[in-house]
């Protein structure tokens, strides 16, 4: 399995990968919401949390039609699904190299975003937890987006529809950890509850995709 | 005792809902009419609200079947997987649309009543924030029954995504009281409440809640009915073709 | 490697009923039949990746290495890397036998996106040696493949049969096996729809 990890990621890094993009749309997304709110920075300062979390999810969402198309495609997904790993199991690594891939660097890139944004200073380490617990939840609720609707002609708007109702609870928690901490308030119970979400989504999410997979491949 | 699973036949099922069909059509529109007519014109007005607390017995109703058209999709996507009984994964198929519909009529008069009530046709209230988010998932749901071709392939996924989506959607609820305590009122309904509103406007409303029940259960026979009869024709023009 | 009464579908038709057969390790068969007559279907069926409608297969598990018609290879790895990565997959260690096998040695470094159709097929192919399964099902595994690697290929079909594995292969051409039985599935074609479809022959009949 740890295989599938590796050829992901290498995939990934090489030509036609397709990494780097979902960063360029977050800066981009970040860029122009103060273009359409205007330059006022007390106002910015108070969306910036929702609005990192928003971009963050959005880019998340952008490279998740490919996850599972690509290998449906040119038929290794018949071929990984006879090979002897549970498909439970390689649906989570292609969540865990989507994470790597898309997630973390959106994490590592945040903090930047929110000085452009004006998010206060104390807030910033809860901005970074709070992406870097979240944003794995995005990545297996989205990979059984993609297994539902891999193979389906015109997936990818279909994809969205689904999975963002989804994502509801994540981005409430996950933004809420960061405004609570801009405003002084508690963080870390909306903290600790974005963790739950995520520890959840991993345990049980790739067996809901997983039959979704086996669902598709008949 | 006949087992409650012989309705899993589709020819059974198609008998039996037409002998109830007219039953329940008519009790709906019975209980409809006389709950609505009684409760617009033979109610008095509230002493807080005026007159517009009549768009209760239209509100209430439909926010009600709208959460357990939802739950009744649960139970049948489960005996779907659970007993692969064909009519139950098309009665949830059938069910999605009417709540789609359910949920959009209590958005709608929630936002007519929310007018005068608070000054705004809508307010991130966490009650009114899980409504849309349900229409969201009814959305999905009914978008990815089109967009599958294969109906028992269909049937599978929708079944998976039901149960997920269930469990985010009570997850969303949570998230969202946490998120904003909101200015809706308490429930018009609990069971534990000693009484819940005044008897003037709780006989009619009842009624009304009747009458939307038998709806629901009229038009998801309906709409059950032709989904089984579309399967009979898909087969049928299948079988010329394969022939 | 026993087969009885299998019965298979596509979507929700059935394509075959009735299908029995035997293999023995060291025999390959030839599925024969014109198109659409099931052998995609019987072979994926095989594979474990369409549940049958009725019958049994009795085979130890994990035994069946499939190569259908996509070849599964990714352009942008090197065949050394496309074969690697199915070798740490399925739990075996060297590629190598799998490149002198289809003569891919040479173009080990290469990136599979800029070999020919013919050199993805023999990689693809390839494949099959690194998965170490004794029973292979191969759907048309001689597309794009020129008569000298035809050769090369059936050479390594004979090699797996002589080391005790067995094939399934649906082809249209000969290979020249000697340990090879033809199996035509033209008189297992059964298409209509399978006899558990509560809306097919069932429906009518079921009234209360």
């Amino acid at each position: 399995m740890i295989a599938i990890l590796n050829r992901d990621l290498a995939l990934a890094f090489r030509a036609g990968g397709g990494f780097g993009l979902g960063l360029a749309f977050f800066l981009i997304f970040a860029t122009l919401v103060p273009l359409g709110i205007g330059p006022d920075t007390g106002q910015l300062s108070g969306i910036a949390a929702g609005t990192l979390w928003l971009g963050a999810l959005l880019a998340c969402l952008l490279s998740l039609d490919r996850l599972f198309q690509l290998d449906w495609e040119d038929g290794t997904l018949d071929l990984i699904a006879t090979a002897p790993v549970p498909l439970e199991g390689v649906v989570l690594m292609k969540a865990l190299a989507h994470w790597l891939t898309t997630g973390l660097p959106l994490v590592l890139l945040a903090p930047v975003l929110g000085i452009l944004l004006n998010l206060p200073g104390a807030a910033m380490p809860w901005l970074l937890a709070s992406l870097a617990i979240g944003t794995p939840a995005l990545s297996a609720i989205g990979a059984f987006g993609a297994a539902l609707t891999v193979g389906l002609k015109r997936g990818g708007l279909l994809l969205s529809l689904l999975v963002l109702p989804l994502y509801v609870p994540t981005l409430i928690f996950g933004a809420l950890a960061v405004t609570r901490a801009v405003t002084g308030q508690d963080a870390l119970s909306p903290l600790l509850y974005t963790a739950g979400i995520t520890l959840g989504a991993l345990a049980l999410l790739p067996f809901a995709a997983a039959a979704a997979l086996r669902v598709n491949l008949r | 005792m006949a087992s409650i699973w012989e309705y899993a036949n589709p020819r059974k099922f198609i008998t039996t809902a037409e002998a109830v069909l007219p039953y329940v059509t008519v009790l709906a529109a019975l209980c409809l009419v006389t709950g609505l007519i009684w409760g617009f014109f033979f109610t008095p007005d509230d002493f807080r609200q005026g007159s517009t607390v009549k768009i209760i017995y239209l509100h209430v109703p439909a926010a009600l079947m709208a959460i357990n058209a939802w739950l009744m999709m649960l139970v049948c996507s489960l005996i779907w997987v659970i007993r692969r009984h064909h009519v139950s994964a098309l009665a949830a198929k059938a069910a999605a649309p009417v709540g789609l519909a359910f949920t959009v009529i209590a958005l709608f008069t929630g936002a007519v009543w929310g007018q005068p009530m608070w000054g705004t046709w809508w307010e991130w209230d966490p009650r009114l924030t899980a409504f849309l988010i349900l229409f969201l998932f009814y959305l999905g749901y009914v978008a990815l029954w089109e967009a599958v071709d294969n109906p028992d392939s269909a049937a599978d996924l929708t079944a998976v995504l039901c149960l997920v989506g269930s469990v985010f959607a009570v997850i969303s609820r949570y998230a969202l009281v946490f998120w904003n305590q909101g200015l809706h009122q308490g429930a018009t309904l609990s069971l534990d409440a000693e009484q819940n509103i005044a008897n003037v406007f709780w006989y009619p409303l009842v009624t009304v809640i009747g009458g939307f029940v038998f709806l629901f259960i009229a038009l998801v026979l309906y709409r059950t009915r032709t989904e089984i009869h579309l399967r009979r024709l898909k087969a049928l023009i299948a079988q010329e073709r394969m022939a | 490697m026993t087969v009885t009464d299998l019965a298979c579908a596509r979507g929700p038709a059935q394509v075959l009923a009735g299908v029995t057969f035997s293999l023995a390790p060291g025999t390959a068969l030839i599925l024969r039949g014109p198109n659409g007559s099931g052998k995609t279907t019987l072979l994926r069926t095989l594979a474990g990746l369409t549940p049958p409608i009725a019958g049994r297969i009795e085979m130890a598990e994990d035994a069946v290495a499939y190569a259908g018609h996509a070849d599964g290879i990714k352009a942008q790895l090197t065949v050394a890397e496309n074969l690697t990565f199915w070798a740490r997959v399925f739990g075996t260690g060297d590629i190598g036998p799998a490149l002198a096998g289809f003569d891919l040695a040479a173009l080990a470094e290469r990136r599979a996106g800029d070999m020919s159709a013919g050199q993805r097929r023999r990689l693809s192919l390839a494949r099959l040696l690194v998965t170490g399964r004794p029973v292979w099902c191969l759907d048309e595994p001689t597309v794009s493949l020129d008569t000298a690697n035809v050769s090369r290929f059936a050479a390594a079909v004979t090699a797996h049969l002589a080391a005790g594995g067995s094939a399934i292969i649906a082809t249209h051409i000969d290979l020249g096996l000697s340990a090879a039985q033809s199996l035509d599935i033209t008189p297992f074609t059964a298409k209509r729809l399978p006899d558990t479809d509560p809306f097919g022959a069932d429906f009518e009949g079921a009234a209360p």
